[in-house]
Formats: C-alpha cells, sequence, structure tokens
C-alpha cells in the first residue's frame, strides 16, 4: 500500500472502526461462556447450541428465509418488466411518470411505506401474515431490482438484438435466446439484493405482519427488549453472517458484469 | 424465409470493367429489390427523401455518399428496422410493407459486427440455421462449411471475445452468409480493419458473392471500395440519389457537381458557352477569359452556364508549348505533393489571382530529382473529350 501514511492510516482505521465496532463486539459476545452479557467468560459454542433448540428462533429464520425468496423473485420479475419497458419501448405515453413511480420508493420513509401498505390490506380485508408480508417486501423491494437490471439492459448493444431478429428470430425467442442471457447477471445481482433486502426489513415487516408469522429481525427486536441474551447475538451473527455473503455474491456478479469481456 | 440465390451463373474476375454483366441495361430484365418513392423523416430531419431504385440479382452494389445522407437508413429500411414514411420497397415483387425482419429473406453485416458475445463461433453462426429449424447434420454440416468460406476452420468452439478483429469481421460474415439469403446487406463492413487486411478482404468478398451468386447491397463511405467491388455505385447526397452507375461511369461521366467532387479528385472551371457546333463547343470561363474546348453535349446551346469538370490525371504538363493541343494554358507550378505512384502538381494558370489546376503525374521512373520544379513556367493540355461539361 504505497502513499497509506500515520494520517490516512489513523482515519481510515477510526472509519472502519466507527462503522464495524458494534458489529464486531456484537459477534465476538455471541462466543461468550458467560450468560451475563457484559462480562467476557471464555470462548465458547453454548449459545449457537441453545439457538438450535430454540424452536420460536428458529421458526422465524424459516420465515424470513421464505419471504425473502419468494418476494426476491417476484420482484425479480416485475422489476424485469419494468426496466424493459423503460429502456425498450422508446418514448411512450406515461414513461416519465413509470420512471419516476418505479425510483419513488427508493426515497420513501419506510415508516410511510408500511403504514400505507397497511391501510391497504386492512381496507382490502385480507389476512395479515406470510403472504401480506411477502407483498409489502415485493413493494419494496422490486424498485430496487428495476434499476438494477435497467443498468444491466442500458448497457446493452441493441443491435445484438436487431442482428438475431434480422437471423429469423421472433422477438420472444430474440429474448429468450439473447437478451436474456445477457442481462442474466443483471437479474442475479437484483434477485440477491431483494433477497437481503427482505431479509434484514424489520419496520415494514413489523407493520404488515400478522400474529403468526414473526420474521427473524422481529423476534430478534422483540426478544432484546427483555434484555439481550448471547442466544440474540448468535442469531444476529448468522443473520449478519448470511446478508454479507448475498452482498458479497451480489456484487461479485454486478463487477463481472460491468466489466469489458475479454 | 430460405432465401434461395437467384440463378445467376458464377463470374470470375479481377476486375470489374471487363464483366459482361449489365442487366440494368436490359429493360425485359426484372430487378430483385425496388424502392419507389421511398421517404423516411426522423422528427424535422428527412433521413431519404423520395427516393426510387432498383438492383438487379446477382449484383453488387454499393451505397456511397458522405456522412448523414441516409445510407444506413436505406439499408435499415431493406432489412425492417425502420419502417418508411411513404413509399414501396418490394424484393422479388414482393411488398415488404409490415413484414418484420425476422421473416425478410435478407441477412445484415452489421457494422459493429453484432457477434452474441455468450455463443461460441459455431452457435453465432448457427443462429439463423436454428431459426429455420433445420435438423442438427444440416446444420453442423453448414456451420463447417461457412467456416470453411470465411478461412476460420479450427476456431469454431472459441468465443468472439477470443478472437482478432479481422477474424471477428469473418464472423459476422459467415453469419449473415449462412442463411444464403436472397440479398446480404454489408454495412460498412470493413470500416474497422487495417488497409492490407482491407484489401485482402475485398477481394476475398468479390469471389464469395460471385460464387455463391447472391446479391450484395453495401454501404461505404470509401470510395475506393466501391469502385473496387461494385458493379453499381449510388452516389447519394441529402437523402436523394445523385447517380446511380457502373464506377467507371460515375467517375468518367458524372452526372453532377456534387458527385464529380465526391468521387475522385477533379478540377472544376465555370464559364458559359461561346460556340457550340456539331464537332466542339468553346466555354469561356468567368473571370479569367481563359477559353476550353471540349466535345459537344447534347442540349447545351451558346449562353448557357456551365461547369467544365476535369481529372488531374487526364491533362499534361510540360515546359515546352504542346503545338498541336487542343487545350493550352500556360501557368506557374505553385505547389507539388509527392504521393509514391503519382505526383500532384498545383498550378496556378493565368496569372496572380488566376484558378489553381491539379496535375497528377505518373511516377514512371524511380528517378528522385524531377525536371519540374516549384516556380517553373509549364503549359497544361488536354484533349477535347477529357473535359465533362455539367450543367450549371
Ligand atoms: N434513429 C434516428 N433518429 C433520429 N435521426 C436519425 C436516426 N437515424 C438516422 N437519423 C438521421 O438521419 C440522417 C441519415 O442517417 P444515416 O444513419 O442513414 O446516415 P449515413 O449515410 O449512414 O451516415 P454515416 O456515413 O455517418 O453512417 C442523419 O441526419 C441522421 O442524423
Ligand atoms: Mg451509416
Amino acid at each position: 500500500m504505497n502513499g497509506l501514511r500515520a494520517p490516512h492510516l489513523v482515519a481510515l482505521v477510526a472509519g472502519l472502526g466507527f462503522l464495524y465496532l458494534p458489529i464486531l463486539v456484537l459477534v465476538l459476545y455471541s462466543f461468550n461462556a458467560s450468560r451475563l452479557v457484559t462480562v467476557w467468560g471464555g470462548f465458547s459454542l453454548h449459545w449457537y447450541g441453545a439457538l438450535l433448540r430454540n424452536a420460536a428462533l428458529i421458526d422465524a429464520f424459516w420465515l424470513s428465509l421464505r419471504v425473502a425468496a419468494l418476494s426476491a423473485s417476484l420482484a425479480t420479475l416485475l422489476g424485469t418488466l419494468a426496466a424493459i419497458a423503460l429502456v425498450r419501448f422508446g418514448r411512450f405515453t406515461g414513461r416519465g411518470l413509470l420512471s419516476g413511480a418505479v425510483a419513488a420508493p427508493l426515497v420513501m420513509p419506510e415508516v410511510i411505506t408500511g403504514l400505507s401498505l397497511l391501510l391497504l390490506f386492512v381496507g382490502a380485508g385480507l389476512e395479515r401474515g406470510f403472504w401480506t408480508v411477502t407483498i409489502a417486501h415485493v413493494t419494496l423491494t422490486t424498485c430496487f431490482a428495476t434499476i438494477v437490471v435497467q443498468a444491466r439492459l442500458v448497457g446493452m448493444d441493441r443491435s445484438l438484438e436487431e442482428a438475431a431478429q434480422d437471423l429469423g428470430a421472433p422477438p420472444w425467442r430474440v429474448f429468450a435466446s439473447v437478451t436474456l442471457p445477457l442481462i442474466l447477471p443483471g437479474l442475479a445481482a437484483a434477485w440477491l439484493l431483494a433477497f437481503t433486502l427482505s431479509l434484514d426489513d424489520l419496520v415494514i415487516a413489523s407493520f404488515t405482519t400478522g400474529p403468526g408469522a414473526t420474521t427473524l429481525p422481529m423476534r430478534i427486536y422483540s426478544a432484546i427488549r427483555l434484555g439481550v441474551t448471547p442466544e440474540i447475538n448468535a442469531a444476529s451473527t448468522i443473520l449478519i453472517a448470511l446478508v454479507a455473503l448475498v452482498l458479497v455474491a451480489a456484487s461479485l456478479i454486478a463487477k463481472r458484469n460491468l466489466l469489458p469481456r475479454g | 424465409m430460405a432465401g434461395l440465390p437467384p440463378s445467376v451463373p458464377p463470374r470470375k474476375s479481377l476486375g470489374n470493367i471487363r464483366r459482361a454483366f449489365a442487366p440494368w441495361a436490359n429493360p425485359a430484365a426484372r430487378p430483385l429489390v425496388t424502392f419507389e418513392g421511398v421517404t423516411k423523416r426522423f422528427g424535422g430531419v428527412t433521413a431519404v427523401d423520395d427516393l426510387t431504385l432498383a438492383i438487379y440479382p446477382g449484383e453488387f452494389f454499393a451505397l456511397l455518399g458522405p456522412s448523414g445522407c441516409g445510407k444506413t437508413t436505406l439499408m435499415r429500411m431493406l432489412a425492417g428496422f425502420e419502417t418508411p414514411d411513404s413509399g414501396r420497397i418490394a424484393i422479388d415483387g414482393q411488398d415488404l410493407a409490415g413484414i418484420p425482419p425476422y421473416r425478410r429473406p435478407t441477412n445484415m453485416m452489421f457494422q459493429s459486427y453484432a457477434l452474441f458475445p455468450h455463443m461460441s463461433v459455431e452457435d453465432n453462426i448457427a443462429y439463423g440455421l436454428r431459426q429455420e429449424g433445420q435438423p442438427r447434420t444440416e446444420i453442423a454440416r453448414r456451420v463447417a462449411e461457412m467456416l470453411a468460406l470465411v478461412k476460420l476452420e479450427g476456431l469454431g468452439r472459441r468465443r468472439p471475445d477470443q478472437l482478432s478483429g479481422g477474424q471477428r469481421q469473418r464472423v459476422a460474415l459467415a453469419r449473415a452468409l449462412a442463411k444464403r439469403p436472397k440479398v446480404l446487406l454489408l454495412d460498412e463492413p470493413l470500416g474497422a480493419l487495417d488497409r492490407k487486411l482491407r484489401e485482402a478482404t475485398q477481394y476475398e468478398l468479390m469471389d464469395l458473392q460471385s460464387e455463391l451468386g447472391l446479391t450484395f447491397v453495401m454501404v461505404t463511405h470509401d470510395q475506393d471500395e466501391a469502385m473496387a467491388l461494385a458493379d453499381r455505385i449510388a452516389v447519394m447526397s441529402g437523402g436523394r440519389i445523385a447517380q446511380v452507375a457502373p464506377p467507371e461511369v460515375i467517375y468518367e461521366n458524372p452526372a453532377t457537381r456534387f458527385v464529380a467532387e465526391f468521387v475522385g479528385d477533379v478540377n472544376l472551371v465555370e464559364g458559359t458557352i461561346t460556340e457550340a457546333s456539331e464537332a466542339f463547343v468553346s466555354i469561356r470561363t468567368a473571370p479569367e477569359g481563359l477559353v476550353i474546348i471540349a466535345d459537344p453535349p447534347p442540349g447545351l446551346h451558346p449562353g448557357a452556364a456551365v461547369t467544365v469538370a476535369l481529372r488531374p490525371e487526364k491533362v499534361a504538363i510540360t515546359h515546352a508549348e504542346p503545338p498541336q493541343a487542343v487545350n493550352k494554358l500556360a501557368g506557374e507550378i505553385w505547389d507539388i505533393g509527392y504521393l509514391g505512384d503519382f505526383t500532384m502538381f498545383q498550378v496556378k494558370v493565368g496569372g496572380e489571382g488566376g484558378p489553381l489546376f491539379k496535375v497528377a503525374l505518373a511516377n514512371r521512373t524511380r528517378r528522385v530529382e524531377r525536371p519540374l520544379a516549384w516556380d517553373d513556367r509549364v503549359w497544361l493540355s488536354w484533349d477535347a473529350e477529357a473535359g465533362i461539361l455539367l450543367a450549371g
């Protein structure tokens, strides 16, 4: 590392410390043998074992995974359709409105999104639970998916699709054999992003869920109101690891598809 | 749509002048591609303006013109990527209106090559054949044939990004040829190649075209390329066709001042016809009062304003006054440009403020010190048939 002098190093360490020290502490204490959260009692995997026997936490974990996987898939589908409409259909009536509408949820406070979805579900008389949380997460993540897929489509050479048509492929086959394979990395990145957004959402899930369906972030949040236990630290560590893994995968895919080939 | 090659006898030759191929001169010949009064506008820009054109089976047709004159637009309308605002385009008598690109008997070689980056060379070439639902063995046979044709045997399994620019260009050509389209469209096919490879590929293109008996329509803004390859050239300007003719006619008999200036080097002198007879016309140039004798063109009478176009290589340059020359002008060498095969002289005629004439002299010996030097007083002379008279 050339040019990284002492002041820079201090700034870097301070910055990273500010960002990651809380997380580091949490991860460390998940391996604490002691029941007291603030006292280090030696290394142990005890709390991970306890976690495995905590049926409520395990249920919440599975629910979160199912909600995240399903909502990410739906969001990627809808986001891809919206991106294709925005990029490929030229200047149609309502294009400006659609692109604005797609971007708006990005800056919408989550409390507002959650509240408005709650009102909608109540008004429509839907029973709140797995499906309402999933729908709410699709609402939350579709705009992110649209933007990721859109970037990929814009970067794609239009003449490739024309060449496929010219060689005799009707539009749907052009899409299946040329467009789709070429935007696939974008779709994967969009799915992974939507998955993590859903996995660690607390606010919107709290608004839109019902008694039977508690997601992992909700379970953790309600548990720490009764006091932080090392078991919750362990659950949080697993969640952090999962999100980090998925984000790294997403960024690797995004990087690979942005770099020129060859 | 499987385009069967039209039955045209194969013709092998190096030049295009000796070919006995001129269906456009035969009123009974049926054109393959016709444009009738085709207009295309983009917003306020008229890219193609009321254009009428016929291209014959087996022809190598070149569209030549300055940037933005509508060449690509014309080609894209034929391929089906743009819809004309008015007029009719037909292939083999079939109106193409409403027929999408994937059902037209044309294939296009894109300027950017547009090779599918996620497919191997073989799969790229096979793409069109797969759309036709050909059996696997037939596809494999045709792909091998195409690879051999463009001399890329052994590279079939590579991806496009593992090929050189020249190899990619061949893959693009092979892919466009694989379906044997009735009409092959080439948009500046050799634009990305260096000069040597370009020339080699030009000959290959010509051979391919005569071997396969296909009809080629090629866009270029390289006039040498158009001259070397085409049976006929259409010179376009501002969305219209200025002239359609074989290369030698475009060069020796340009129809307009624009064509004369766009193709090759030319001296243009404006004047008025002072005398016209069966044998010759006499032209007096406007400010300088020079007199030029030329062969009589039909339909021009004394008093008509004309432009005389004179190719630099048609003019002789000598120190001594040529006794018998019909046209001779005294001048002074203003500039000399050595071009290897030719030396280009700029000669100021008629003293200070007179016009500059370009004169090309073939360098027929290897001697470097030339008898002609800067500021020499020289005589220019040319035959009556050398000057081209253009109205206006
Ligand atoms: N999709 C489009 N939208 C708007 N204007 C266009 C479009 N395509 C072409 N034009 C305009 O139409 C005119 C003709 O363009 P065209 O691409 O046919 O020119 P060209 O002869 O192929 O030029 P070049 O030699 O630079 O490729 C130009 O003025 C161009 O700006
Ligand atoms: Mg062009």
